[in-house]
């Protein structure tokens, strides 16, 4: 797990953007655009969804919870890169 | 017999069942099934008793369901607005004893199945709707070990059961009008919809899907296609949602080899006795999606 620490600088946008396309690159075996709609290509099963999430917490030190745990966060590289960046500015707070 | 539709004598009383706020819901058996049927029922506001015979087993769930309530909420497929039923865990099957309705979800094994219904029937109140969760062994037979066959019922969850809304209910030859709309009840109360089948080995759904896998297991063996052809033909010529191999890695493939070897019995038909390259990967330790491997990679298995 990748655990940052308040002092520890926050990677910017290009490099989430960088590791998440990275993984889902290598997870569903094709390369992915930032703004491609990951759920209507059908890239993304509702199986794979979950995954994502765990692996997103996992790799930023972050919970997805509350009214962020909507499918809509993780439509897209941009959308998925957005919401770690918001999670990662914000204390962790449920709802 | 298309729906849950039952002709209602009026002196028949449906089981104090499908109220979220009296409902207490067995579950036996913490394996796939038992764990997803236990998120689904906890997801819309249920509490569950949940049982195993190892420890081990009733933790690794615990888990599983704190993941799968938030799978379920992510998909839109649980309610966000509804507290979680209460999850209780258990290794003594005698903490079943008040709950309103039982599912029993233990390995599709007839005999092992028969041993825990026979001992739950014994443990719950008369008129109790006893479930039992099954691919495909005939309810009829299952009903030989019960104390109330009346209360006995057949249900097929799909997996994830908290996902896919819709559940095949057999009815035995048995099964009484109250244990029917009991079931209904319940399966409602988690916004379920159930389609009610005669009894029969693999019942609806196993039967046409397990010998239809089985086939693609064998045509991956024979070399026409690999396991990604034969999906994406699967799924971009006639419209399959995940392929049938995908499917396979989802049942998980020591439960399908157990679900065709159960068919292949009672029908006497050897196409149903499970392809060896099935056979070969179960001996490999390759189950599918739950040991991360199976016709596909998953890479690191959901912790």
């Amino acid at each position: 797990m990748n655990v940052r620490t308040e002092q520890a600088t926050l990677p910017d946008s290009g490099t989430i953007e960088g590791e998440i396309g990275t993984y889902l690159d290598e997870r569903l075996n094709t390369t992915v655009d930032t703004e491609q709609d990951l759920f209507a290509s059908g890239l993304i099963s509702s199986m794979f969804a979950m995954e994502l999430v765990v692996h997103l917490e996992q790799s930023y030190g972050i919970a997805v919870i509350g009214r962020d745990l909507k499918l809509d966060n993780f439509r897209s590289v941009r959308r998925m890169t957005e919401l770690v960046l918001r999670l990662l500015d914000a204390p962790a707070t449920d709802g | 017999m298309s729906t849950m539709d039952v002709v209602v004598d009026p002196t028949v009383r449906r089981p104090n069942v499908g109220e979220p706020d009296t409902d207490r819901l067995a579950v036996v058996g913490a394996g796939v099934m038992g764990t997803g049927i236990a998120t689904l029922a906890v997801g819309h506001g249920i509490p569950v008793v949940l049982v195993d015979v190892s420890e081990e087993r009733l933790a690794e769930s615990r888990r599983q369901i704190q993941l799968g309530l938030r799978h379920g909420r992510l998909m839109g497929a649980l309610p966000a607005d509804v507290e979680t039923g209460v999850l209780t865990t258990t290794l003594s099957l005698d903490d079943i004893e008040s709950s309103t309705a039982v599912v029993e979800a233990v390995v599709e094994d007839a005999a092992v199945k028969e041993k825990v219904l026979a001992q739950a029937s014994a443990t719950v109140a008369a008129g109790t709707p006893l479930i039992s969760n099954t691919s495909g062994i005939p309810i009829a037979e299952l009903a030989e070990a019960v104390c109330r066959p009346a209360d006995l019922v057949g249900t097929h969850f799909m997996n994830p059961a908290y996902l896919i809304t819709m559940v095949e209910v057999v009815r035995g030859p048995a099964t009484s009008v109250a244990t029917m709309l009991g079931v209904h009840a319940l399966l409602g109360a988690m916004g379920r919809r159930g389609m009610v089948v005669a009894d029969s080995p693999g019942f609806v759904t196993s039967r046409l899907l397990h010998p239809m896998i089985n086939d693609a297991v064998r045509v991956v063996a024979d070399g026409v296609a690999d396991a990604e052809t034969v999906d994406e033909l699967m799924r971009g010529c006639l419209g399959h949602p995940t392929g049938p191999l995908r499917t396979a890695d989802l049942i998980g493939l020591d439960n399908l080899a157990d679900a065709l070897r159960l068919l292949a019995e009672r029908t006497g038909n050897d196409r149903h006795r499970p392809a060896q390259l099935l056979l070969d990967k179960i001996a490999a330790g390759e189950l599918g999606r739950k040991s991360g491997r199976g016709f596909y990679d998953y890479g690191k298995v959901l912790t």
